[in-house]
């Protein structure tokens, strides 16, 4: 199966159009000594036999359908209403291409209109693009732009200890080859106060995650005071956000934000073992020229008739080439329909629920784990939807234990820093029920007494 | 036809979503904290929120509705099963921080595209991270850069880049800290050869090529070329946007490329969900493997698992699938592992096809592309008339309709109720009409295409204001760039008072 649909007599007419008679001849620029190579792969399936065959490799897995999970850590199990997936399912959606034809992409082009101006609406940016790979290319995109605000001059970008690590890492891949300093988060206990040192006529920006990935919120106070000290040496401000917490939280426009990424897989989005996700990325107007990535605008036919186009291209690589603000071209554009369709869906009330719903949830759930002998939650600041907890062993094999009650734990930080190997960050959604948590709390309890075997 | 914004549908208090009762105690809220006013989002009943898109996606183009002939872009038929197998719940419902035990179906099906990469591309390793084609260029080069560094030759900064290649290569370049020397096409389409030696020397990190190229053309003197590039010392970096046209026909590997990225929502089918998510997996030679990005996934014997007799072949279940990190990696470019989701339907596109499938495909997407040019050649110019190969370049212009232009060719298409072809790539053809009809088009399609556009040539002489005013039939007309670009407005706003 190959989905072509030549009959023999259509190869035969099509062959004598182009004035040769074999296929094999159409293929004579290639050099002969390695045309035609042995291809070793499984012999071809049915559509049957293929459904059969990832049926059976789905369920070697354990999913969240089946079994309680705790795990958050950048990637969140959220409720997806049902209207999502439908949506997506609109194959005049999903089998377009980027919009470059406006004309006949009106579809694509206002869903991500309104996309942006949803993400503003969280954010309280003034411009939001049509999106990112991820939370953490959002990053390394800031950190470009935030470089290329200050014209290249500065070179230097200061990040909290407290960023999420699998985004620091990226945030220096991407700049390897630029000749940027990243500093700041060398010593994971800092404080974010002590960020302030590092600034000077180097620093092009500072970078905040708030919840932090250790799930605590800093003061608005402390961040505000971080914001205004980073202006005061004339660099960029730039908060990862966790856009659920966005519907009860103060937005990072509030505390002095330039630019505000992150994760957007919570809004509507399936957690699909860690892709494809997209990343928001929203900034104020004044630097929307030096924003990468695909843009939206409004505008109007020769009717005067409103309609939508991609906008402000120059900045791209298909214009600009090498002197463009990215290389990127293809983004998350379906994922971005369905945090537009999610976001539409729940309104401005049912986003807020759902963050209260995390809210109350995660401190039930802390307060009943810090009451089990030997756990102890780390509560010094606020928390949203994650927590840190203390085991009396190490994490890796608290969560061991917990497979065979059928749980998956929370996040293993020893993951990050073999000094944390005794702290698990536990995150608890909406998805996770009471009876979950009494679970959760029952079976740490069992692995407290059990000393740890 | 216009559709309003869903915020001009907004009531407040209308939702399309029912939330569960909050089942816990509820804890303090921190008041400092609380954000006073509610986003601004819209409020609309499940009703009108489904009316909404489905009117909107009524508005747009798509592979399932018709011919998109858009050149580079590989639009073929996306098969429905890929899109059932992508929503398993055993897939969608993993999170990637999951125990390694418990998501072993994953981690399989990962190891297994690595292994089919291979295959095809006769590269030693893959790395599936890459999120999209121009992520994996960049990921692509800076792992030729690592190359050099690791061997204390640290006087290598230029990437040579043909004049027709894509904007993502030079911009990648920049991105890798990397400059870029621009290397000029001779007249039957290749790298003009004189160029290229005189532009190599020992501050060549390598070359960057698409081939066949955005002409379509497969470079007659590719040998030339990697022998020329890899005696200065540079490595060659294959752009994969192409290679619908190779599969079974040749590989990557064996043509001289030391690094090339796939497109898996190009070449494997998987769609381009109105431009994104893609997925660009980056193959590299056997010295390079150490430098991909992590992680990516090995597999190990595991004889507890094996239930079979001596001597027999070891099943899939007798492995146990974990990820390692390459020992001189370049890092991490994106969080977690890749687009697994694109992922899952290009594996099952690759089992659906096999090996024979595969090279079917590839030879009837350039029969396709090659019936085309010849029905259309005479009536359009076209600058390099060779056997071509998935695509084709035609110039859109006439000495004796000097006021038509491709765009105005492209709008007419609409109206013919096609999807145009790209427009204005690559550069060094003037007024260009790249096509790309992909193997999935049958001749009665082609014909209806090749009949539009004659129809079309015939109008831009006799009628060319149908042209310029076209499309007649869309939903709006042209639309102001100029406007958009001027005043730009980027979100919706409350109206004033």
């Amino acid at each position: 199966m190959s989905y072509v649909p030549h009959t023999d007599a259509d190869r035969k007419a099509m062959l004598a159009t182009i004035g040769v008679r074999s296929i094999d001849e159409l293929f004579a620029d290639i050099p002969q000594d390695v045309r035609y190579p042995q291809v070793t792969l499984p012999a071809p399936l049915s559509e049957a036999e293929v459904m059969r065959e990832l049926r059976e490799m789905s369920e070697y897995n354990a999913d969240l359908d089946h079994v309680p999970c705790f795990l958050g850590a950048g990637a969140y199990h959220h409720f997806v209403p049902s209207v999502v997936q439908h949506v997506l399912s609109r194959s005049e959606f999903y089998t377009a291409y980027t919009p470059y034809q406006p004309e006949i992409s009106q579809g694509t082009l206002q869903t991500i209109f309104e996309y942006q101006s949803m993400i503003c609406g969280l954010t309280g940016m003034e411009v939001s693009n049509a999106s990112h790979y991820d939370g953490a290319t959002a990053m390394a995109e800031a950190v470009i732009m935030a470089m290329s605000v200050t014209r290249g001059k500065r070179r230097k970008a200061v990040l909290a200890p407290t960023v999420h690590p699998e985004y620091r890492q990226v945030v220096r891949t991407y700049t390897q080859g630029m000749e940027a300093k990243i500093v700041g988060d060398e010593d994971l206990g800092a404080d974010i106060g002590s960020l302030v040192k590092h600034l000077d006529e180097e620093t092009a920006c500072v970078i905040v995650q708030v919840p932090d990935f250790f799930g605590a919120l800093e003061s608005p106070a402390a961040l505000t005071a971080l914001a205004d000290a980073t202006h005061k040496a004339g660099a960029l401000f730039v908060v990862a956000a966790d856009p659920i917490s966005l519907g009860m939280l103060k937005p990072p426009a509030a505390y002095g934000a330039d630019i505000v990424v992150g994760e957007g897989q919570a809004l509507g989005n399936a957690l699909n073992f860690g892709g494809p996700y997209l990343g928001f990325f929203a900034c104020r107007e004044e630097y929307v020229r030096r924003m990468a990535g695909r843009l939206v605008g409004e505008t109007v036919d020769g009717q005067g008739r409103r309609g939508y186009v991609l906008t402000l291209a120059t900045r791209e690589q298909h214009i600009r080439r090498e002197r463009a603000t990215s290389n990127i071209c293809s983004n998350e554009a379906l994922c971005a329909l369905a945090a537009g369709v999610y976001l539409a869906a729940l309104g401005k009330t049912g986003l807020r629920k759902v963050a209260e719903l995390c809210y109350h949830k995660a401190h039930y759930a802390a307060d009943a784990i810090d009451g089990v002998p030997g756990f102890q939650v780390e509560r010094k600041k606020p928390f949203f939807k994650e927590f840190v907890v203390r085991c009396p062993m190490p994490a890796a094999q608290v969560n061991d234990m917990l497979l065979d009650w059928d749980i998956i734990g929370g996040y293993d930080l020893g993951r990050v820093d073999a000094r944390l190997a005794d702290r698990m960050l536990v995150c608890v959604t909406e998805m996770n029920t009471r009876q979950e948590i009494d679970d959760l709390v029952a079976a740490l309890r069992a692995i407290g007494e059990g000393g740890g075997e | 036809m216009s559709e309003p914004l869903i915020y001009e549908l907004s009531r407040p208090g209308r939702t399309a979503c029912f939330l569960p009762e909050l089942d816990v105690p509820r804890a303090d809220l921190p008041e400092e904290w609380l954000r006073g006013e509610d986003p601004l989002l819209p409020e609309v009943s499940e009703v009108d929120l489904v009316r909404h898109y489905v009117r909107l996606s009524q508005l747009n183009y798509g592979v399932d509705v018709g011919f998109y002939p858009l050149g580079s872009c590989t639009m073929k038929y996306n098969p429905k099963v890929n899109e059932d197998a992508c929503r398993l719940p055993g897939f969608t419902g993993t999170h990637p921080y999951q125990p390694e035990e418990t998501v072993q179906g994953n981690l399989r099906l990962m190891y297994e595209l690595q292994t089919y990469l291979q295959a095809i591309s006769g590269f030693a390793a893959v790395s599936l991270q890459p999120a999209a084609g121009a992520h994996g260029e960049l990921t692509g080069v800076l792992i030729m850069r690592a190359y050099h560094l690791a061997r204390g030759d640290t006087g290598r900064t230029r990437i040579l880049i043909p004049d027709s290649a894509h904007g993502t290569n030079p911009a990648s370049t920049t991105m890798s800290g990397l400059e870029m020397v621009q290397l000029r096409s001779d007249a039957r389409g290749n790298v003009d050869l004189d160029d290229l030696k005189a532009h190599l020397d020992e501050h060549v990190v390598g070359m960057m090529l698409t081939n066949p190229n955005t002409l379509g053309l497969f470079d007659e003197h590719l040998r030339e070329i990697v022998r020329l590039v890899h005696e200065a010392g540079g490595l060659m970096y294959g752009d994969g946007a192409n290679l619908n046209a190779l599969m079974g026909i040749a590989k990557a590997a064996e043509l001289g490329f030391d690094v090339m990225h796939f497109n898996l929502h190009k070449t494997f089918s998987t769609p381009h969900g109105g431009g994104g998510p893609g997925s660009g997996p980056v193959g590299v030679t056997a010295e390079l493997a150490k430098f991909l990005p992590g992680p990516i996934v090995k597999r190990e014997l595991d004889e507890e698992m094996c239930e079979h007799g001596e001597g027999e072949e070891h099943s899939d279940e007798c492995y146990f699938y974990s990820f390692e990190w390459p020992e001189a990696s370049i890092g991490r470019v994106k969080a977690f592992y890749g687009n697994f989701g694109v992922m899952v339907r290009a594996y099952t596109y690759i089992r659906m096809l096999g090996a024979k499938g595969l090279r079917e495909a590839s030879e009837s997407a350039v029969l396709n592309a090659n019936y085309v040019q010849a029905r259309l050649k005479g009536v359009y110019p076209l600058p390099h008339d060779r056997i071509c190969m998935h695509e084709f370049v035609l110039e859109g212009r006439w000495p004796d309709a000097p006021d038509v232009r491709a765009l105005d060719i492209s709008k007419r298409l609409m109206d013919y109720g096609m999807h145009p072809p790209t427009n204005y790539f690559p550069l060094i053809v003037p007024e260009a009409l790249m096509i790309e009809p992909t193997e999935t088009e049958s001749k009665e399609t082609l014909d209806a295409f090749v009949d539009a556009m004659l129809k079309i040539a015939e109008e831009a002489h006799a009628h060319p204001e149908l042209l310029h005013e076209a499309p007649h039939n869309t939903p709006v007309g042209r639309l102001d760039e100029v406007r958009a670009a001027r005043q730009p407005r980027l979100r919706w706003t409350p109206p004033e008072g």
